[in-house]
């Protein structure tokens, strides 16, 4: 019935949750109980009359004040829940998340940012100040219980803590216009030995990998899969089949043939120069790409014929 | 008000056995185009309503068929663009132009002048005009759509609103045109109600349909014109980008939403007001017992109708509204949820110890309850606020909505129907298929809605095109869910017309009511009653056996 728990808060949110479940049983099982008694005991019979009864004081008051203390207690377990969610801790590790059709950035405390799939240390509390370059979005973690719209022009926060190991799916839960069901990512929980390290030269794997196979990872977490197709469909971007040696026409009528500095330049600048018949839609990855990344997308491109 | 007030026995010659009624009265396509009667504009509001839920039900029948699936590819038949412009137009047609004017403006039109022992409303050809501005803000609307529709969801959110392409002016102007319909049909009853009543007619002898009635035409009174120029900001806004919303304009995106829930929230209760109304009628009459707590039950729509303004904001608590604000909203919601119970124990109450025939408008109030209990009580996870933060804007939320909007609202408008169809008509319909309808409509609605309660719980999103792939099987029950609710709905609809072609055999009172619509001809004469009605007996009132004919004449 819910999803995996990543924390703490998460726990105390679905004991609520199972609470209020077992609150609604109760409930719906003694109004349709009582409503199908009903049909069946009372079922029409020719020349019965019915008791006038109007109303009955003490009855209507325990239906009155027995639920609204019921709902009140309700209320303060879910703002507590609700509270102690709300303002991150102060020593927590504070990650910068930018929204953007349709894609999550993360900029790590070192500087270095990350297109989608990120790593965190477990066991520490984690906050991520967020905001949007284009229209609402949300960060929303299922296995972590928290939720919080992306907005244009101000800052939100959500943090959490992951007590456990794992990879933790991270989707956008505010409709953004057409790609909003692939704006996902993922949060991946490492030893803090084992975060560090990823900060510095990315996941072990990563060593015994072909440039173009990097390039693939970098295609996906940076998102430029929800633009460029790598099959030759026309998407909001050109294909990036057959992409390399073509020559390009542009909006403002030159042309160039695409190699590995025109590449690089439309990476870093996308506007620079914009293949005609597109819009500038994408934003400028100057400096957020790891080198070992970067030629990895170059040479995925090229391998793409 | 002349014409309808001249030669009161105007109709008094013999047909079938029977006078001639509203519908014969007069002949020709104008004489509905131009009518006053407002029991004709009910009808024209009917088969409006009728034919728009047919459309926002073919919109909802191809949302559950895309999702069949949840890895599209890119060569799908329904991409993602169209699928967004299909739940955004399932939306605007079904809260637009189908639940907020079904029970009020189609049956509440046919039926409140006659339960008040009235002529007509207080304002007939003001009651025209709003079905005309209906019609014009209906046909802005479906030209929207023909324009290449809008992919903004129901709500507008700004800024996707003021950003995105496609007609999006055009059709929040259309939802502002229908707003005027909504202010005039509610300040048309209002008036209806503070000054027609019979002679003898106290406010709590009123039939509660007309105290559900009378509250939400407060709301639509208070509440309509905020939306109206919210959506007047995003046009200004999208046309002259002067920034209200739009923050890369200096807007405040948020604002839009406290703007637009300000209306929508209460408009909630626009919605689930009527259908309340409705199964205050069908209990008391199919259980043949006065109606218990008939004060409670009339002070609980008011206040639903005063408290439901001070809750907008439960719909914003991940939205970046302050803390505080999300408590107190969060406080009163609990509050709102209060009067709703209190009906529901009511309405047992009154069908405890009753005399209960399950006749087919009982059938769907009996639906109505067991399935506005799970709308209500799935309610309290969505007040709460830790439970919300998970489950906000996901597929709980949709569930949730849906068994009290479509479980409440049109689960009571098809009772309704089934329940005043003889006196709108002067038709029995075959009772059979009827029944078979309600329960193939019972047992598909929780097919479709409670998969997605599992799915919504689970962290499923809402407005996904592609989804995880551990949901398909979810996903595929509600689908199938859809197409057995689906065929429940045209059975009930081809039942209802078959009974069209057979002559006026209804009596005038066949549910052995109380209120004063069955005290008239079946279907009514064109003056409702031929001389000013006396209230005879308080409504609900089983004390002295009810015929099924006329006690007054």
């Amino acid at each position: 019935m819910l999803p995996e728990q990543g924390s703490q808060h998460a726990r105390h949110v679905d004991t609520l949750f199972m609470a209020l479940f077992w609150l609604n049983v109760f409930f719906f099982v003694l109004v349709a109980g009582l409503a199908i008694y009903c049909v069946y005991a009372f079922k029409r019979r020719e020349g019965v009359k019915t008791p006038h009864i109007t109303h009955n004081l003490a009855l209507e008051l325990i239906w009155s004040v027995i639920p609204t203390m019921l709902v009140i207690g309700v209320f303060f377990w879910g703002a507590a829940g609700f509270l102690d969610y709300s303002v991150a801790p102060g020593n927590s590790l504070e990650i910068a998340v930018t929204a953007k059709k349709w894609n999550w950035t993360f900029t790590m405390p070192d500087g270095s940012v990350y297109g989608k799939n990120i790593q965190i240390p477990v066991n520490t509390n984690v906050k991520f100040v967020m905001t949007s370059m284009d229209v609402l979005h949300d960060f929303y973690v299922p296995a972590m219980r928290v939720k919080h719209d992306v907005l244009p022009n101000r800052y939100t926060e959500v943090w959490f803590n992951a007590e456990k190991e794992g990879t933790y799916h991270l989707a956008c839960a505010e409709y953004c216009g057409k790609s909003h069901s692939d704006m996902f990512g993922s949060i991946k929980a490492v030893q803090p030995a084992e975060y560090e390290k990823w900060l510095v030269d990315g996941p072990p794997e990563w060593a015994t990998m072909k440039p173009e196979e990097l390039g693939k990872i970098a295609y996906e977490a940076y998102g430029c899969n929800t633009c460029h197709s790598v099959d030759g469909t026309k998407n909001t971007g050109p294909t990036w089949k057959g992409l390399y040696g073509k020559t390009e026409k542009f909006s403002d009528g030159t042309t160039t043939v695409v190699d590995e500095a025109y590449i690089k330049e439309s990476i870093n600048i996308p506007g620079k120069k914009v293949v005609s018949g597109y819009e500038n839609q994408m934003p400028a990855f100057e400096g957020q790409i790891k080198p070992k990344l970067f030629e990895g997308l170059i040479a995925y491109i090229k391998s793409l014929k | 008000m002349a014409d309808i007030l001249t030669s009161p026995h105007a109709g008094a010659d013999v047909h079938h056995g029977k006078e001639i009624d509203y519908i014969e009265a007069k002949k020709g396509i104008w004489s509905w185009m131009s009518t006053v009667d407002h029991k004709r504009l009910g009808l024209m509001y009917f088969w409006a309503v009728v034919a728009n839920f047919i459309v926002g039900g073919i919109f909802a029948l191809l949302v559950r068929i895309t999702l069949l699936t949840g890895n599209h590819g890119d060569n799908y038949f329904i991409n993602a663009e169209t699928y967004n412009r299909f739940f955004t137009l399932h939306g605007i047609v079904m809260v637009f132009l189908v639940i907020i004017p079904s029970v009020p403006a189609a049956l509440g039109n046919f039926v409140l002048p006659l339960m008040l022992g009235a002529k007509d409303v207080a304002f007939p050809r003001m009651n025209l005009a709003s079905f005309w501005i209906y019609i014009v803000g209906w046909t802005m609307a479906i030209t929207a759509i023909c324009l290449g529709m809008v992919d903004t969801g129901w709500t507008f959110y700004t800024p996707y609103s003021s950003t995105t392409n496609g007609p999006v002016s055009l059709m929040a102007l259309a939802a502002f045109t229908l707003g005027f319909s909504s202010i005039f049909t509610g300040i048309n009853f209002i008036a209806t109600v503070h000054k027609l009543r019979a002679p003898g007619m106290g406010w709590f002898d009123m039939p509660l349909f007309v105290w559900s009635i009378y509250s939400t035409s407060l709301i639509q009174v208070l509440a309509t014109p905020v939306v109206g120029i919210t959506l007047v900001l995003l046009t200004i806004e999208r046309a002259w980008g002067i920034g209200v919303f739009d923050a890369s304009k200096g807007g405040d995106p948020v604002l839009f939403q406290h703007f637009f829930w300000f209306y929508s929230h209460p408009a909630v209760y626009i919605m689930i007001l009527p259908g309340m109304a409705i199964i205050s009628e069908i209990i008391p009459t199919f259980s043949a017992k006065t109606m218990f707590g008939y004060k409670a039950v009339a002070y609980s729509s008011v206040a639903i109708a005063l408290i439901g303004f001070l809750v907008w904001g439960h719909h914003m608590f991940p939205s970046g509204q302050s803390q505080l604000a999300s408590l107190v909203f969060s406080f009163l919601t609990f509050l709102v949820a209060i009067p709703s119970g209190i009906k529901v124990f009511n309405w047992l109450a009154t069908m405890w110890r009753g005399n209960i025939a399950m006749d087919t408008p009982m059938v769907w109030a009996v639906s109505f309850l067991l399935l506005f209990t799970i709308g209500g009580l799935t309610g309290i996870f969505l007040g709460s606020l830790s439970t919300d933060i998970h489950l906000h804007d996901t597929y709980f939320v949709v569930a949730h909505f849906h068994y009290v909007m479509m479980g409440g609202t049109i689960t009571a408008f098809l009772g309704g129907v089934h329940y005043w169809w003889p006196k709108m008509f002067g038709r029995m319909y075959n009772e059979g298929p009827a029944k078979i309808a309600a329960y193939l409509y019972f047992i598909g609605f929780n097919v479709l809605f409670l998969s997605q309660f599992v799915m919504g719980s689970n962290g499923m999103p809402r407005r996904y095109y592609n989804y995880l792939p551990e949901f398909q099987p979810w996903h595929i029950a509600s689908t199938v869910g859809s197409w057995i609710i689906a065929a429940g709905l045209f059975l009930a609809l081809g039942n209802l017309l078959a009974s069209l072609r057979k002559p006026k055999d209804a009596p005038d009172n066949p549910w052995k009511g109380t209120t004063l619509e069955w005290q008239t001809q079946s279907p009514p004469i064109e003056h409702n009653f031929h001389d000013q009605p006396v209230l005879h007996r308080a409504p609900y009132d089983y004390r002295t056996p009810v015929s099924v004919d006329r006690e007054i004449h």
